[in-house]
């Protein structure tokens, strides 16, 4: 008798068109913008570091991860996630050991995709700027020729960097903060100000972001949560104390857009429940401002999303859907 | 009546529809086969009382098994013939189970017996029911359920509702589609017997708005002295769910653990109501039901009327055999159907449609870890949390999956391992997980008693 030529399997038998590398491999496509912007305005600087993020990480899921892992595209996007926070003179090694750290202790330790509880880019950012705090802070401008590398990319590890003929200057958050200078908004919006690669291009994170969301595969609650209440809480604060900025930049400034595009919609550290997005998204929100405002750092965008991320279990315990039949839309 | 503002329930997916196969391909009769098999197991409940033995003649139309109780209905032979075995056969579900198998005599008229058409108009309720029961008539939309139990309602809940489901949400399948088209007057004789024996005034036929032709079918047909209306229905999976229908139509939520009739409603699939009109056309029971042939795998997709007991085997013969890359063959629709290796398995009451799928559509799938995107919570009709589900699950914690996460109000539709991106066989994780958790609280329950016994012992040998 010949073998059986039909497949046994439980319904459903049909599935629908989306997989997670799928998702993951859009998330890199939406990143592309970003990429070029930085490249656009940091030169071979920005190629570099994005480089040395991205190969950190991926040989990292190569080595310790589990076996065809890196198919799902999930390391590629933590490496340029990362290197999008990072400023574009960072000397490489230490962007490469941002991603060793990001995937193999953001990541990995927890069990490997889908169990970690911290976006692992933002985890690597914090390790850096914890163990580097200076390199961390040095931001070129966008001015100089578009050839010339932003700082010493090549310095060896441990040493320290050779002072490269390049402008630096605060960002407009430090600027804000520690001068009481304001950038224009305009180009707040088309991202031609100091700051790291990727957070200076608003418009183009959030094309991204709404081709990502229109797809499915971010959950618009998140960003406009985010958006919402930076906006409210410090337009009240700015009503009030005049000297604080209004929300418009707060807005468009600093990390705010690739932080709450990017990084707070990752689905495996954001709630899993509508309203657990609302919440989280409006935790994230106010935490930027408070830290942005009275904070000793001119940015909070990271660990507001580092802190929420820890109360991500909290969050979705407390709420999970109303079942079917229940509460008082159930006839009694 | 259109839809086009209209409320739908929340949440659910959007399969392809598939149906353009077999939706304007108008029902034949297949011709008898040689041999049928007629498992004693076809309707939810107790199975029923075999009443022939091997080498037995039945006519079409005989009754060969008992109800045996209430929640169970008699199996008819569905062709004329000998009695050529009894015993263990394969059942749809996967189990070989037992069954009467029937060599179909050669050349006969198939012919039933005559017999007395029982006239409705005068009937109580109760002679209503018992004709039902009597029919053989379960619910055709897939789950079998004896119709007569639902027609009788218990006195304290008042039923205001017939709701009649012509939804069909199921990819490919055209059964019902066909049957209002084609057969709308009998739909609606049925439904004005039933609104009869249940005592209501108001009729709702919910029909997908993907079936315009059986809407107006069924609009033109309606008799000047019913209340009767066609409500067109958002093209959505499960809108064919009993909960779903009601919610859209009535706007109540069916309380979680509670039936149809605690919201005053009781919903029918329209191949039941048919059935019904049938019985007290004719007095046929129900030996016979629409099944639709179809998918990518069939040469013939078609819409059959093929006598209960029929061989997979047969039906994909006369419908012209399967294609060289047919993959997989599966009763029901492709969301919640089964799988079928075995080309003896027979069509029975709750066979709704053969759906062979080629390879390309049930090609296995790499599985992910959940990356907690969240779709499967919004697909999810009932609201449950499946991504959370599906991690207890795996640790094996069904006690918490019942007890936080409502386990047991999952209606296994599908919907949340058809978005999975992770290919995460949810639905099955819960099948599994539904029958653990009865395991357990046997067990439990079984242990309990025993410490009870050892207590009561103890304290005797202290007395």
């Amino acid at each position: 008798m010949e073998k059986p030529r039909f497949e046994l399997t439980a319904s459903p038998h049909i599935k629908g068109p989306d997989s997670t590398p799928r998702i993951m491999w859009s998330v890199v496509g939406s990143l592309a913008p970003v990429i070029f912007a930085a490249i656009w305005y940091f030169g071979p600087s920005a190629v570099l570091v994005l480089a040395a993020t991205t190969l950190g990480c991926v040989l990292t899921e190569r080595v310790f991860g589990p076996g065809g892992s890196l198919r799902d595209g999930s390391a590629v996007i933590t490496g340029l996630l990362l290197g999008l926070t990072l400023p574009a003179g960072i000397p490489l090694w230490m962007a490469f050991l941002g991603g060793i750290f990001a995937i193999g202790l953001g990541k990995l330790l927890f069990g490997g995709l889908g169990q970690n509880v911290f976006n692992p880019a933002l985890l690597g950012r914090a390790f850096l700027q914890a163990a580097f705090p200076e390199a961390l802070t040095t931001w070129p401008d966008v001015s100089g020729p578009w050839w010339a590398l932003r700082g010493d990319n090549f310095a060896l590890p441990f040493m320290t960097p050779n002072p490269v003929d390049t402008v630096t200057g605060a960002t407009p958050l430090g600027l804000m903060k520690f001068e009481g200078a304001h950038t224009e908004l305009a180009r707040l919006v088309i991202g031609s100000t100091g700051g790291s690669l990727g957070e200076t291009a608003a418009v183009l994170i959030l094309l991204g972001g709404a081709y990502l969301a229109l797809k499915k595969y971010l959950d618009w609650r998140v960003p406009i949560s985010i958006f919402v209440s930076v906006a409210v809480l410090s337009q009240i604060i700015h009503v009030f104390m005049p000297d604080k900025p209004d929300a418009l930049f707060m807005l468009f400034s600093g990390g705010l857009m690739l932080g709450a595009v990017f990084m707070a919609t990752d689905m495996v550290t954001s709630p899993s429940t509508p309203r657990g997005a609302w919440i989280y998204g409006a935790g994230i929100g106010a935490l930027v401002v408070l830290i942005r405002l009275w904070g000793g750092l001119p940015e909070g965008v990271m660990y507001a999303i580092l802190l929420m991320n820890s109360l991500v279990p909290f969050i979705n315990r407390a709420t999970q859907p109303r079942l079917f039949g229940t509460g008082k839309e159930a006839a009694a | 009546m259109l839809n086009l503002f209209g409320h739908t329930f929340r949440h659910g997916v959007h399969p392809p529809e598939s149906k353009g196969l077999t939706e304007h391909v108008p029902i034949r009769r297949m011709p008898f086969p040689d041999r049928i098999a007629l498992p004693l197991r076809q309707h939810a409940g107790k199975p029923a009382k075999c009443l022939v033995h091997k080498g037995d003649r039945v006519q079409r139309g005989d009754k060969i098994a008992e109800a045996d109780g209430y929640v169970s209905v008699p199996i008819h032979a569905s062709a004329a013939g000998t009695v050529v075995d009894i015993g263990w056969w394969p059942h749809p579900d996967g189990s070989m189970t037992e069954t009467v198998v029937i060599d179909v005599e050669e050349y006969s008229p198939q012919i039933p017996r005559p017999r007395m058409v029982p006239n409705w108009s005068g009937l109580t309720p109760d002679q209503v029911r018992a004709a039902v029961q009597d029919g053989g008539v379960v619910g055709l939309g897939g789950a079998a359920f004896p119709t007569h139990v639902k027609l009788a309602p218990p006195k304290d809940l008042p039923i205001e509702w017939l709701l009649v489901n012509g939804a069909e949400c199921e990819p490919y399948l055209t059964t019902d589609h066909r049957t209002m088209v084609e057969y709308p007057d009998r739909v609606h004789f049925g439904l004005r017997i039933m609104m009869q024996c249940l005592g209501v005034k108001r009729a709702v036929i919910g029909v997908e708005l993907n079936k315009p032709d059986a809407i107006a079918a069924l609009e033109r047909t309606i008799p000047d002295d019913l209340d009767v209306t066609v409500q067109g229905l958002t093209v959505k999976y499960p809108q064919g769910a009993e909960k779903m229908l009601i919610e859209v139509v009535t706007g109540r939520e069916v309380p979680s653990g509670k039936l149809p009739m605690h919201v005053g409603t009781v919903v029918q699939n329209v191949g039941s109501i048919a059935t019904i009109a049938e019985i007290f056309e004719t007095g046929l029971p129900l030996i016979e039901r629409v099944v639709t042939v179809t998918g990518p795998g069939v040469r013939k997709p078609s819409n059959l009327i093929v006598p209960v007991g029929t061989m997979l085997g047969d039906v994909l013969d006369y419908c012209g055999g399967l294609t060289e890359d047919a993959a997989e063959i599966v009763f029901g629709g492709p969301m919640m159907g089964s799988s079928q290796p075995d080309m003896r398995t027979p069509i029975t009451k709750g066979t709704t449609g053969v759906v062979v799928l080629t390879a390309s559509e049930v090609k296995p799938k790499r599985t992910y870890p959940c990356i907690k995107c969240g779709h499967c919570l919004e697909a999810c009709p009932v609201f449950l949390n499946p991504s959370q589900l599906g991690l207890l699950a795996q640790a094996g914690r069904y006690d918490v999956m019942q007890e936080r996460y409502h386990l047991q109000d999952c209606m296994l539709c599908g919907s949340c391992s058809y978005v999975c991106p992770s290919n995460i066989p949810l639905s099955q994780m819960f099948a599994l997980s539904k029958t653990a958790l009865r395991k357990q609280q046997t067990a439990a329950a079984a242990k309990e008693k025993e410490t009870e016994k050892e207590k009561e012992q103890e304290g005797a040998k202290v007395a």
